[in-house]
Formats: structure tokens, sequence, C-alpha cells
């Protein structure tokens, strides 16, 4: 595998992950609990959504093929896209996509961290860009997870069954395999060890605020950064590739 | 959903160029920091401001319009409290 073969399939991951987490979220347009909410959640949305504009066209530059970022986004198969199961996990209710974030986010905030000093410049500068919009993802997520988890009584029970639910999910934040065994020994990427390690210490702090019971189950799903997903994919991808479907190249 | 329960908070927003926090808006919040988080969401997205200053309605206690012709027509006579009976002096300007 050469650095560049490594560099696009990370970039293609990082920007997945945005683009797939951003059309969930999109889906809460019109239908937030409440109107600030709802609007706080699409800024959420269009955050992502950006960054995976950044990530997707890097990632077209590195690929130096007849592929735009659009292209990536909008054209691939199902079994093409690396984004992790988690982000692409239904909204559920209200508590499950305010858990579906806050375990994102309390990933995206260290790496970002790390990723800001990274040798390849371009990285680092989208890892910087996108640094100030995750602190602030991950502010507002913390904040609910603590509100509900330390709520009411129905509140508690809800987003402990989110946390029960989607933490099976997490281990596939720390996914690596050669692409990233390479580039972290290059300096390009952080070595994720210590990111688990932030991650781990920031979600028991917001657990325990919350007063919610961390899962015991072991049992960890993955598959997503190889293009294997589970069956809610291919209904997310049917609404995202719609436009580009029916009317090929068309643009507004 | 108990949205009922959450009260009315006033929004002001100081703006790059303002010096002073602009009331913008009101939104409900259950407390202080999810006020000033919904603020930021609402009413800063496109950019509107620096600075935000939350307060909870009911702490803003207000002249009563009923006594507008008390409180505010009698300085309508007293154009004298105006400072514009004074010449500029040349050369001074943003007066």
């Amino acid at each position: 595998m050469t650095k560049n073969e490594a560099l696009f399939n990370y970039t293609l991951r990082l920007g997945d992950d945005s683009l797939i987490l951003g059309q969930r979220l999109a889906e809460w347009c019109g239908h937030g609990p409440i109107l600030e909410e709802d609007i706080a959640i699409t800024n959420i949305s269009l955050d992502l959504i950006g960054q995976a504009t950044n990530l997707l066209n890097y990632a077209a530059l590195i690929e130096n093929k007849d592929r735009n970022a659009d292209n990536i986004a909008f054209l691939r198969l199902e079994k093409e896209y690396c984004n992790i199961l988690l982000v692409e996990q239904l909204n559920g209710d209200f508590g499950d996509t305010m858990m579906r974030q806050f375990l994102f986010d309390a990933f995206r905030k260290p790496l970002f961290e790390m990723l800001q000093f990274s040798k390849d410049k371009q990285l680092a500068a989208i890892a910087e860009k996108s640094l100030k919009e995750t602190k602030y993802h991950l502010k507002h997520s913390s904040e609910w997870i603590i509100r509900l988890g330390d709520g009411t009584e129905e509140s508690h029970q809800r987003v402990q069954n989110s946390l029960t639910n989607l933490w099976r999910y997490t281990d596939e934040l720390f996914f690596t395999d050669e692409s990233d065994t390479l580039l972290s020994g290059l300096g390009i990427i952080p070595d994720f060890s210590k990111i688990k390690e932030l991650w781990s210490a920031n979600v028991t702090a917001v657990f325990e605020q919350a007063t919610l019971q961390m899962p015991a189950n072991n049992w960890q799903f993955e598959g997503g950064r190889k293009g294997r997903h589970s069956e809610h994919m291919g209904y997310l991808l049917a609404e995202l590739q719609y436009m580009q479907r029916a009317y090929p190249n068309m643009e507004w | 959903m108990t949205k009922k329960d959450w009260p009315l908070w006033e929004i002001f927003i100081r703006s790059k160029q303002g010096l002073n926090h602009k009331h913008v808006g009101s939104l409900r919040a259950a407390d202080a920091e999810m006020a000033v988080e919904n603020a930021r969401d609402v009413y800063t997205r496109r950019s509107e401001g620096i600075s935000i200053w939350v307060i909870e309605s009911n702490n803003i206690h207000a002249s009563d319009s009923s006594d507008a012709d008390m409180l505010f027509e009698p300085s309508n006579t007293k154009v004298y409290r105006h400072p514009t009976f004074y010449d500029v002096p040349d050369g001074i300007s943003h007066m």
C-alpha cells in the first residue's frame, strides 16, 4: 500500500462519517422537540456536511481520477461507503440521537485536536477548522446527556436504553488497519490508543454526572469501515442519492 | 413534553460593530446555560454576534403603556434639553 492510497482511505473514512451523520441529523429538520433544538440539530448537520465536503474534496484530489467530491458523496454503491456503523444508526427518539452524537463527538474532539498537528498540511487545516465546530457539538450533546440522564425517571431510563443499545458500536470508532498504521508511522495521523484514552475519560465523566451506567456487554459490532453496513444504510443512501440518480449531473 | 414549563428568555446580542447588546427576540429554555446555547443556534447562525446576554423575561420590569402621557409627553415641550443651540466649531466631525 502506498502512502497516497492510505491517505485516500483515511480521508474517505473521516469524510463518510461526517457525511452519513450529517444526512441522519438532517432528518430531524422540522421534527425537533422544540424550535430551538430543531435549529441546533440542523446547524450540527450542516457543520458535518461542510466537513464532509472538505474531506471528500481532498480525497478526490488525492485519488486524482475522474471523480470530484459530489461523485464520491452521491454515486458510490453501499459497500463502497466506509463510515462506521454508529453514524448510520436510526435517529430513534431524541435521547438516541443525542447519545449517538455524544459518543461520536467525544471521539472527534480529541481526534481533531491531534490531527491539527498532522504532517499533512491539508488534513491539519481541515482538522483545525472542524475542531471549532466539534467542540460546540460535544458541549451541546454532553449537556443533553447530563440533562436527560439526571432528569426525570423516564428520561433517565430512556437515555440509559440509548446508551445500552449504541454502546456496541463504539469499538469501531477506534478501528485501525494497515492504512492507519502506515499513516501514524509517518506522523500524518495520531495514535488511536491515545484518542481512546481521552475518549474513555470523557465519556466516563459525563456518564457519571448523568448517573448513567456504563454497559457491561462486551459484544461489539464492526464492519462499516470495510463496507459491510447495517440494514438501515440502504434506505439512508436511497434518500441521499435520489436527486443525482434521478437527474444525473443536476446542480443547484 | 414539558416545554410549557420552560421559562421564556429575552436575548440580547452584541454585533461585531455595535458597542451595546441589542434585544433580538426571545426563546424558551430550561435554564440560563441552555438559553445561551439556544440563542447561539437561533440568533447567531449568520454571524450576527460576538456576545450573548440572556435574561429571564420574568425579571424584566417595564413601564406601563397607559402611563405614557405622564411619563414621556412632558419632555416633548422641553426642546432646550437638546444640545442644538450650539454652533459646532469647524473641524469637529462625527457630531
